[in-house]
């Protein structure tokens, strides 16, 4: 018997069914993570990357294979594989510190005390740098500033993967390096197993330690991994000219642009 | 003067070779107070916007009193000018809290009675209509089903329940409350299938990947979502009940505004019609008002969206 990995993904495969018509968006998946890794999933509009993380997340159920957490078959949504959502999916009526909390006291509402629960929270605020906008609601902050709570919440239910959707797809470029650099240092602290999807290849080199790349759909599957040896902490002026990272960048732009270029129906 | 200017330059060159190495130098904060105005002009400027507020409905509304006055006022009219109208119900205008047993009562106790049985009716419709609404708006089985049904109840006018709830209930008073609930229920039911619909996906997979119990779905995730929605339908449905009981008081008798304007009527008092009807829309507005208020304290934050 060999080494159980931290994550599998097993010979996945996902069709979607509309009256007569199936659509198949996934075959044969198949990727192992370890603990503690950066890994981004990359890949042209629709080739499946969101449904693969959906189907990490348990908001979507694989028609073949199986996705395992040490062992353990995943097969419903927890707290366990948080999710960053593309657009913070914060709930507007509650607090900057409601909407963390809403987390925290039902993930730990067994074990830790009231108290507890509330430095809890106030810990993540902090970790990104939240902590003053506490009371403020979603619509009073930034769009930065709402992902920063976004990824606060997801990590307050330590996750044992976190699971990000496009985070940062919706933000402006500074804004989005301030949050790069502030992911890349949490990790750096915490030690997550990140999956993360993303549509910038910039953005995939800099923080992973993987770049995993999907293939086009239909029937999308992993067309090449590649692993970013480069050492940490990163920083992106010191990168900019690096060789290394100019490698890995044209080796993610080649796999993109010359070898999986969009199907013209599909950029037309 | 340009000594100081110097100085101050100087001290300005120096603080920024010191603040080379400090790679964090906080700028300083200037805060910026505006002047105190007086007393006077901020007074005017108050008048100034109540009076544009108020000033264009009082001059329609002279306008029209004074066009009524001349239209009624030769001989025979048919009704009453508004100098008549007051005039004639000054015994109503003036003491609405007169008694006199029986359905002789003033302004105050019969505008009472119907609001009564606009809350009970009003209220047990919101309960209702509000259970109804979330359950259609959650199962796709039970908007097949009902949905259908109610987009066809909802246009019967309120009038056409009455004799079906009195045949029932062989009762007046259960039978205006009825007659109030099944009016105003509709709009709540409906609006509130449509904000539990359109409860973004976002939420139920924040609600999913926390593990939410089906309660805490319920009163953490769709009713605050749903808020505006539910609102919405109870300002509709407060207006219809107000509409549905001033209808049916004047079927039931009894004391109640609607059936003073209809007593009023055999016994020829026109202009105290007149005033009832200004009454009743005055209290149908302070309705919507309040309705449209609770909505807006309650639904903060949601609606800014």
């Amino acid at each position: 018997m060999t080494t159980q990995p931290y994550l599998k993904f097993d010979q996945i495969g996902m069709s979607f069914r509309r009256g007569q018509m199936a659509t198949e968006v996934l075959r044969d998946v198949d990727l192992r993570i370890e603990r503690g890794e950066f890994v981004s999933l990359i890949g042209h509009s629709g080739c499946g990357k969101s449904t693969l993380l959906n189907i990490l997340g348990g908001l979507l159920k694989s028609t073949s294979g199986e996705v395992f957490l040490e062992g353990k078959v995943v097969d419903e949504p927890g707290p366990d594989r948080a999710i960053v959502f593309q657009n913070h999916s914060l709930l507007p009526w509650l607090t900057v510190y409601g909407n963390i909390a809403i987390a925290v006291d039902k993930v730990f509402g067994g074990t830790k005390s009231k108290a507890e629960r509330h430095d809890w929270v106030m810990h993540n605020l902090e970790l990104v740098q939240m902590a003053q906008a506490k009371d403020k609601r979603p619509h009073e902050v930034s769009g930065g500033m709402k992902q920063r709570v976004g990824i606060a919440r997801a990590l307050a239910m330590q996750p044992k993967v976190l699971l990000m959707d496009e985070p940062f797809g919706a933000l402006d470029a500074l804004t989005r390096a301030h949050l790069q650099d502030s992911v890349m240092e949490i990790h750096a602290r915490l030690g997550n197993t990140v999956m993360m999807i993303t549509h910038d290849v910039d953005e995939a080199v800099l923080l992973s330690d993987r770049v995993v790349m999907m293939t086009n759909g239909p029937a999308a599957t992993i067309g090449e991994i590649l692993p970013i040896n480069l050492p940490r902490p990163r920083r992106r002026l010191e990168l900019a000219t690096d060789a290394e990272y100019a490698r890995c960048r044209a080796a993610v732009l080649e796999f993109l642009y010359a070898r999986h270029r969009v199907p013209a129906r599909a950029a037309a | 003067m340009q000594a100081a200017a110097k100085a101050t330059l100087s001290a300005a060159t120096v603080s920024v070779a010191n603040a080379v190495p400090v790679p964090e130098s906080s700028a300083e904060i200037v805060t910026f107070r505006p002047p105190v105005r007086p007393a006077l002009e901020r007074a005017m400027e108050i008048a100034r916007h109540v009076v544009s507020v108020v000033l264009p409905p009082l001059i329609v509304l002279s306008l029209t009193l004074f066009v009524w006055q001349l239209l009624c006022s030769e001989p025979g009219a048919r009704l009453p000018p508004p100098t008549k109208v007051v005039a004639d119900a000054w015994d109503f205008i003036a003491d609405p809290f007169y008694d006199n047993g029986g359905i002789d009562k003033g302004a105050f106790w019969q505008i009472s009675k119907s609001l009564g049985r606009v809350a009970i009716g009003f209220s047990l419709a919101a309960v209702v209509g509000i259970a109804l609404g979330v359950l259609v708006g959650q199962s796709t089985w039970a908007m097949r089903g009902l949905d259908p049904i109610f987009q066809v109840l909802r246009t019967v006018p309120p009038l056409a329940w009455l004799p079906l709830s009195l045949a029932g209930f062989r009762h007046a008073d259960p039978s205006a409350l009825f007659v109030i609930f099944i009016t105003s229920i509709w709009p709540i039911i409906i609006n509130t299938s449509v904000g539990v619909r359109n409860i973004p996906q976002d939420y139920r997979n924040v609600a999913a990947v926390i593990r939410l119990s089906w309660w805490e779905v319920f009163y953490k995730i769709t009713l605050p979502a749903t808020v505006p929605y539910i609102f919405t339908g109870l300002r509709i449905g407060v207006g219809l009940s107000w509409l549905a009981i001033v209808a049916a008081e004047m079927l039931i008798g009894g004391v109640g505004i609607g059936f003073f304007i209809w007593d009023a009527w055999n016994s020829s008092r026109i202009s105290d019609i007149i005033v009832a009807l200004v009454y009743i829309g005055i209290v149908g507005f302070l309705l919507d008002k309040l309705i449209a208020t609770v909505g807006h304290f309650v639904s903060h934050g949601v609606s800014a969206q």
